[in-house]
């Protein structure tokens, strides 16, 4: 199973980037797009939308079923990457470099309070059993 | 988001023989109908193309051949079903039809081969196999001492299907070919112990195979040798529903009639026979129809939706990305007032989507109607 070490995790499946100009990336797991398999579409926040932590903002489908996602942290939406709109099989084929989108986040320090990469593995295997 | 957590017990699901070989293969598993059955092999839409453009193997052995042995086979299944069996007198013909309740309401839907006077074969769908047979074995009743009616679940059951399909089961199994070359579409023939039919559920040319369980695993391996490739579930539903095929549970159930769901040609109202549910289809004209949608906006279209035409609301049953088409289709049940060609809106979460009626099947032997 592919969970880097570096980034954070959420209980909901996505994981959250915390880039070297102070934003959070923000896409979903690897063991998320397994599940749900081949991705088709992408519906991304509005640029400028303020999120609450754990808010609704995005939904993925894949050919199976739709899906929601939810912000890890609280934070503005600043920038969503537009090549998943033509392109949504990029989350398939490398989750944790198809960034959904980019917060600005109200606290940087509410990312230490998201799952470590091995928390959100030993929630994995507890969710398989 | 939110991943339904698999967790079912493994031990309560119904499996083909070919599930050992599902498993080697690292197919997705999901309970289907109580069976436990490959959703796909790695990439569902890759199957699905694979289909369209050479040729895959589907395992439809959860569907359940049933045997009329006898005389009276062709009367009693002449009261049955809504389609009429008279319409077989070629050996080996095949007939798609509903099996209707009194209401006239869908209690399955089912093809029949007629191969001689005294051997008709049904097949019917996996989950209602049981409540068919319930069913049907009630009918029969009373229907005389020329009527067996036999379940071959000891047979298993092989879809291969695409444009290179054929060619590449008579390189797997060369010692069937005289017998099945001239088949045409909806004709079945017996040849190596196996029962081959040319007939399918993607829109594309092929054989459905029934042979003795054991005999499966061989079957699969020779025609993977051959470059068959192995499709999942999920492949077989986006291919059927582009090609426009309903199913059952989805699309129609015991609370539609046939007229309401795209199957009026299924149903032969014209001749004097007597079947089930007859008086009621008489009786009452339909107030909804069924129809196909292609998504203007982006997105997809999913079972259960709502859409709002100018002559009333309806819903879609079926909907999904089409991979062929690249956008998002549904089959819809709608007031019978909206016609090919309308825009109608889809509720999709918060939005309204726009889409098209338009007529179905989407595509058809590898090539786009819509």
């Amino acid at each position: 199973m592919s969970i880097p070490a570096e980034l954070k995790y959420t209980k909901t499946h996505e994981w959250a980037r915390l880039e070297g100009d102070g934003l959070v990336s923000v896409g979903i797991t690897h063991h998320a797009q397994e599940l749900l398999g081949d991705m088709v579409f992408v519906e991304n926040p509005q640029v400028g939308r303020k999120l609450g932590a754990n808010e609704e903002c995005a939904v993925v489908e894949s050919v199976k079923a739709a899906s929601d996602v939810y912000a890890p942290v609280a934070g503005e939406v600043v920038a969503v990457n537009g090549e998943l709109e033509g392109a949504p099989q990029k989350i398939n084929e490398d989750p944790y470099g198809a960034w959904m989108f980019r917060l600005k986040p109200a606290n940087p320090a509410d990312l230490q309070g998201l799952l470590t990469a091995a928390q959100y593995q030993e929630q994995v295997e507890s969710e398989e059993h | 988001m939110e991943l339904r957590p698999f967790c079912f017990l493994e031990a309560m699901l119904k499996q083909t023989p070919l599930n050992p070989v599902h498993r080697a293969l690292g197919a997705k598993m999901v309970d289907f109908g109580g069976w436990d059955m490959p959703l796909h092999y790695g990439s569902q839409i890759e199957e699905h193309h694979q289909v369209r453009r050479d040729a895959g193997m589907f395992d439809v052995s959860h569907m359940l051949a049933v045997d009329f042995l006898g005389e009276g086979g062709r009367t009693f299944l002449r009261g049955l079903i809504a389609n009429n069996v008279d319409k077989l007198s070629l050996p080996g013909k095949a007939l798609y039809s509903c099996l209707l309740d009194e209401a006239g309401h869908v209690i399955d839907d089912l093809i029949v081969y007629f191969m001689r006077e005294g051997w008709f074969r049904m097949v019917v769908n996996a989950g209602t196999a049981d409540k068919d047979l319930s069913w049907i074995g009630g009918r029969a009743r009373g229907a005389g001492k020329d009527l067996e009616i036999t379940p071959r679940r000891d047979l298993a059951m092989i879809a291969v299907q695409g444009p290179n399909a054929r060619a590449k089961f008579w390189q797997a199994m060369p010692g069937t070919r005289t017998v099945t070359q001239n088949l045409k579409v909806f004709q079945a023939a017996e040849a190596e112990g196996m029962f081959i039919a040319r007939t399918g559920y993607t829109g594309e040319d092929g054989f459905e195979i029934m042979l003795p369980a054991a005999k499966a695993e061989e079957l699969w391996n020779r025609l993977a040798a051959c470059g068959v490739k192995p499709a999942g579930l999920g492949a077989r539903d986006t291919l059927r529903l582009e090609a426009g095929m309903n199913l059952y549970g989805q699309d129609m159930d015991e609370t539609v009639t046939p007229f309401e769901s795209g199957l009026a040609w299924t149903v032969d109202m014209n001749s004097p026979r007597d079947f089930v549910g007859k008086a009621a289809l008489q009786q009452k004209l339909p107030a909804r129809q069924l129809v196909g949608l292609v998504l203007v906006d982006r997105g997809v279209l999913r079972s259960h939706q709502k859409v709002i035409t100018p002559s009333g609301e309806g819903e879609i049953t079926s909907g999904t990305f089409s991979p062929t088409l690249n956008r998002s289709i549904a089959l819809a049940r709608l007031p019978v007032g909206a016609k090919v060609g309308d825009e109608v809106k889809v509720e999709v979460r918060d939005k309204r989507l726009a889409a098209r009626v338009v007529k179905y099947p989407f595509v058809r032997n590898g090539k786009a109607l819509v």
